[in-house]
């Protein structure tokens, strides 16, 4: 307590502080970026293991026959479904039912904000159809979801045909104690979406759908089934879920433990674990898929059909069958095997899985690190916006300073603020409503219109300090921009340190973009310089290098011309997923980190 | 003065009611900061319907208010938003009068860089209603028609009748702050020792006008509780409500999180020790009565300022409109703002939590990957704050006072210059 009360142990402090700001900035800064690297390294991570005493010790025997037989069915499903040309509704409801489901069908509507270009879709009108294995042991106050896509073209008929299967074996056996649905839902997310909306009595995003008309219990796990071929060489887990939000860790150990003991390869983010973490191309191969699982985490949208389960507390993820040249071949039967004994485990689960982690990153399947272990890195970038804060208001001695009460007007600091903010809510509104006026004006698509528009509001955002100064009377004072630097540094602090309690890796991100210029830009600094910096360290530019990046760890480079083409499909993704799903990606960036931005390029002219 | 005052009422109705008519209205009376099991205005709808069907409205765990609120209710219920704009109206009002009162107030005058000009004294009102009406506290509250504007309202109330010096009316209004809340109690002994030094009456036991003066007042009090509470008793003609709203207040049975320090604690506890605990974390709250008291005797109304504050701290179901009483007071205090030393510090973290409440409430409730340990760690955090807050506003006042009686410049005695120290 003596810090906060005794004058002359203060003034030490804020005297070192003070005078040793920057280069403490710059440790802190490389520090950070240290600690996060290192975090791939393997000594530095912790091994998984499985918390939940439900699953962990029990004895499973998985005696799944039926492989070939699930891909004939997939078969007949691949020709009806090529017969109807959609989802063949009435094959399926009948198939099911002659398994012995309860089966329900649910359709529903959507008509997208503008075209979907990567997806083509606009008017979006499908059927999700699915049948309940009622528990026979149990209550029916807890159900499990095990669904497939029905994806356009010849993709995912195997996964239908096994899920079938598997309805057809799990039928026949008595040690059920949860009710299992079976779900096909069409139109990937879109149905999923309209589906868990009807199970929980939700509308968020304002879909129109047809109630359900049977349901089970609350949902506990639920597996997404993606599989494309009749035999595969690896299963890859995907875990990422809107909003960067994570399945329980307990749920990947499963399949993780479920994948060593009936030998399958098993990888994540499409990377096989490596056993030379000492050497530099192991510790490569780690830090790799690790940064792979930032970026898809700090993307906040769902990277596949578990996604969005996780809004409503039921921990998910997909399984992707992955056929590559290798020699190794894993057949159905093994597959569903694998899910046979996953089931059986989350069958035995008494709660809900809480045991384990659900702030984590992979650097490979079977190491993970935990919150404790990642936040410092994001800490030594956010304790560099508070030093700078303590270096502006702090003179040598240790007193504050610019903070009396003369000084400058409330006004001459709040200009900035509301029409920073006010070019926020441009960018966030605008492109959707103007869509049909560029459209008109300009040769463009409606989804280039989109895209193109919020390009431009976020450009035309660069031209505001000028602006922001016709409307204020008299010159900005030198206090004058200190304040809104305080401002604009308490605020991008607060709004980083919010932003990665939610999603570690967008704030991660996003930190250390805007760490570095919130740190260093004032007037004095070179003008043309630190424009050009401020620009290149932008939030879009930011998320330019990200798609740059990420082409390049999935070994997939791009060209500048490509790599541009994906940025602007991003975008429009960005855009749609927020209008489809509610993921916040978006709106965080056009509403709050942006305008935030905005007041640090009118602090590099105030004049 | 007028002017201003009139645009900031108009501007601060003015956010209400485009607040009122937004998606938001649906969504700030379900958060845990703005409401309270006391005040939700959801509580006050279930005990009206209650009421109407002819069932005690205490029947059920659901209504806590007081039997005066909720006939006062049954009369407005249909201009229920009106009456909290107006609640909010009323509040501001008061603090335009009750400012220039404060001028009466003489300092010792051999420190003028210390003494407030009137100019500065002239702007006062105006400040504290802008800080009340536009303190998104205020708002949230408001609009959340949390019944928690009321019991400012009233406190307000006495506060202005207090330094107006019109003892019954003080009397009758700290009464019915006692009534709706039982904690304003321990604004007996400021409110009395200001209308003791308004009366030029000292502080001495052995004189016979200080006893009289006492006895007046006590009675006064007393008398008009005890008149609320047998009024409460003949309206509902049964003494459920005791139980219901005090027994409530002072047992803590209802563990719903909030910006307060009971819920986390009671929730962990084993049974056996709850009762010991919950007489400690009460006394706790009356307890600062005493030597706040008595070191503060000169100062009646900062002692009523730091009793408002602890009382929103320290109480069983604290929400933030509770916390916007007090921080409206800040302004009236604008000249310890030199000696204030951790005013930024403090003003920073309160901003913090304020945003961290609603991100970690998402992580516990929705999204389920976060726990309640995270959520009470800023819950703690924002109430150390306040702490912070208030005992850096008491050694800034004390330290005003030592300055105005031995001077701005101090020395030491080998003339150097002299530091204070808190230690």
């Amino acid at each position: 307590m003596g810090l906060l009360s005794d004058p002359n142990r203060r003034r030490a402090l804020t005297k070192l502080l003070t005078r040793l700001n920057a280069p403490i900035c710059v440790m802190c800064y490389l520090a950070g970026v240290a600690w996060f690297m290192g975090l791939a390294f393997e000594p530095f991570t912790l091994r998984t293991y499985m918390s939940e005493n439900a699953m962990g010790s029990t004895m499973v025997e998985e005696r799944f026959p039926a492989g070939e037989r699930a891909l004939a069915t997939g078969r007949e499903f691949a020709a009806h479904k090529k017969k109807v040309g959609g989802m063949p509704v009435d094959w399926l409801v009948k198939t099911m039912q002659s398994r012995g489901l309860e089966v329900f069908t649910q359709s529903f509507t959507r008509k997208l904000p503008f075209p979907d270009e990567n997806k083509e879709r606009y008017m979006v009108r499908g059927t999700n159809v699915y049948g309940i294995l009622r528990a026979p042991r149990a209550p029916r106050t807890e159900a499990l979801v095990l669904s497939a896509p029905c994806s356009e073209g010849n993709n995912n008929n195997q996964a239908v045909g096994l899920l079938l299967g598997l309805a057809q074996y799990f039928r026949s056996q008595i040690h059920w104690a949860k009710d299992i649905i079976f779900l096909v839902n069409e139109h990937d997310l879109i149905g999923m979406q309209a589906w868990l909306e009807g199970y929980h009595h939700t509308n968020t995003t304002g879909g129109d759908w047809s109630p359900l008309q049977g349901r089970g219990g609350s949902i506990q796990a639920a597996l997404s089934l993606e599989l494309s071929s009749d035999v595969i060489t690896s299963l890859d887990l995907v875990l990422e879920g809107l909003n960067g939000q994570l399945p329980n860790l307990d749920l990947a150990n499963l399949f993780y433990a479920f994948c060593q003991k009936i030998g399958v390869l098993c990888t994540i983010q499409g990377k096989l674990q490596r056993n030379d973490w000492d050497t530099t191309s192991g510790y490569s191969h780690a830090a790799q898929t690790m940064m792979l699982m930032v970026l898809k985490q700090a993307s906040g949208r769902p990277w596949g059909d578990h996604g969005l389960f996780l809004r409503y507390h039921i921990e998910a993820a997909s399984i992707r069958g992955i056929n590559s040249f290798r020699q190794y071949k894993t057949d159905t039967t093994t597959i569903g095997r694998l899910l046979e004994g996953m089931y059986r485990k989350l069958n035995n689960l008494l709660e809900r899985l809480h045991q384990s982690y659900f702030f984590y990153l992979m650097p490979s399947l079977s190491r993970f690190v935990s919150i404790g272990y990642y936040m410092p890195a994001f800490g030594l970038l956010a304790v560099i916006l508070l030093l700078r804060v303590s270096f502006h208001l702090w003179d040598n001695r240790g007193f504050y300073f610019y903070l009396t009460p003369s000084s400058p007007g409330v006004l001459s600091i709040l200009t900035p603020v509301v029409i920073s903010h006010m070019t926020g809510v441009a960018l966030y509104t605008l492109p959707i409503l103007s869509q049909e006026m560029a459209v008109q004006h300009f040769p463009v698509s409606e989804t280039e219109a989109v895209v193109l528009t919020a390009i431009a509001i976020y450009t035309a955002g660069l031209a505001l300090p000028h602006n922001t100064h016709r409307l204020l009377q008299g010159e900005g004072t030198e206090e004058g921009w200190r304040v809104l630097k305080l401002v604009a540094l308490l605020y991008l602090a607060v709004l980083l340190g919010c932003t990665a309690l939610i999603n570690f890796s967008l704030g991660f991100i996003l930190a250390l973009s805007l760490v570095p210029i919130a740190a260093f830009i004032t007037p004095h600094t070179p003008k043309a310089l630190s424009a050009a910096i401020m620009v290149l360290l932008s939030p879009g530019c930011t998320l330019l290098y990200c798609v740059f990046v990420f082409q390049e760890l999935q070994e997939t480079p791009v060209s500048l011309q490509d790599g541009w083409m994906l940025f602007l499909s991003v975008i429009s993704q960005g855009i749609l997923d927020h209008a489809l799903y509610g993921s916040l990606v978006y709106p965080l960036l056009a509403l709050l980190i942006y305008p935030c931005w905005l007041l640090l390029w009118n602090i590099l002219f105030w004049k | 003065m007028a002017a201003p005052l009139t645009l900031l009422l108009i501007v601060a109705v003015t956010i209400r009611a485009v607040l009122f008519r937004s998606s938001l209205a649906e969504l700030i009376p379900e958060r845990v900061e703005v409401v309270s099991p006391l005040n939700a205005w959801k509580r006050v709808v279930e005990g009206l319907a209650l009421l109407d069907l002819g069932v005690s409205p205490y029947a059920g765990d659901v209504f806590h208010e007081t039997p005066l609120i909720i006939y006062f209710f049954h009369f407005v219920i249909d201009y229920a938003e009106i009456v909290f704009m107006v609640m909010g109206c009323v509040f501001l009002l008061q603090f335009r009068k009750q400012k220039y009162a404060l001028e009466a107030e003489r300092y010792p005058l051999d420190c003028l860089e210390l003494i407030r000009t009137p100019k500065e004294m002239y702007y006062i009102p105006l400040k504290v209603a802008m800080f009340y009406l536009l303190n998104p506290f205020t708002i949230l509250s408001c609009v959340a028609k949390s019944t928690c504007g009321l019991n400012n309202a009233v406190i307000a109330l006495f506060i202005l009748c207090t330094v107006k010096g019109s003892s019954l009316m003080s009397a009758i209004f700290l009464a019915l702050a006692t009534y709706q809340s039982i904690y304003p109690l321990t604004l007996f002994a400021p409110a009395l020792l200001y209308l003791l030094q308004r009366l030029y009456i000292p502080v001495n036991w052995q004189r016979s006008s200080f006893w009289l003066f006492t006895t007046q007042y006590t009675f006064m009090y007393l008398g008009s509780l005890c008149v609320m509470v047998c009024l409460s008793f003949f309206l509902l003609s049964s003494w459920d409500f005791l139980s219901s709203v005090y027994g409530f207040i002072l047992s803590v049975p209802d563990l719903t999180p909030n910006i307060g320090l009971f819920w986390y604690f009671f929730a962990e506890m084993f049974e056996h020790f709850r009762l010991f605990f919950i007489c400690v974390f009460q006394i706790n709250v009356f307890f600062y009565t005493i030597p706040l008291s008595i070191k503060l005797k000169e100062h009646p109304i900062f002692l009523i300022f730091m009793q408002i504050a602890i009382i929103s701290i320290f109480k069983s179901y604290p929400t933030v409109g509770d916390i916007a009483l007090y921080m409206a007071f800040l302004p009236a205090w604008n000249h310890l703002y030199r000696f204030l030393r951790n005013i930024f510090l403090v003003s920073v973290v309160l901003l913090a939590c304020s945003a961290l409440f609603p991100v970690l409430w998402h992580l516990w409730i929705y999204a389920g990957s976060a726990n309640s340990n995270f959520y009470y760690a800023i819950t703690l955090l924002f109430n150390v704050a306040q702490i912070l807050l208030v005992s850096d506003y008491f050694y800034a006042y004390l330290r005003r006072e030592h300055h105005l009686t031995h001077g701005l410049y101090l020395k030491r005695k080998d003339g150097s210059e002299a530091t204070l120290v808190l230690k």
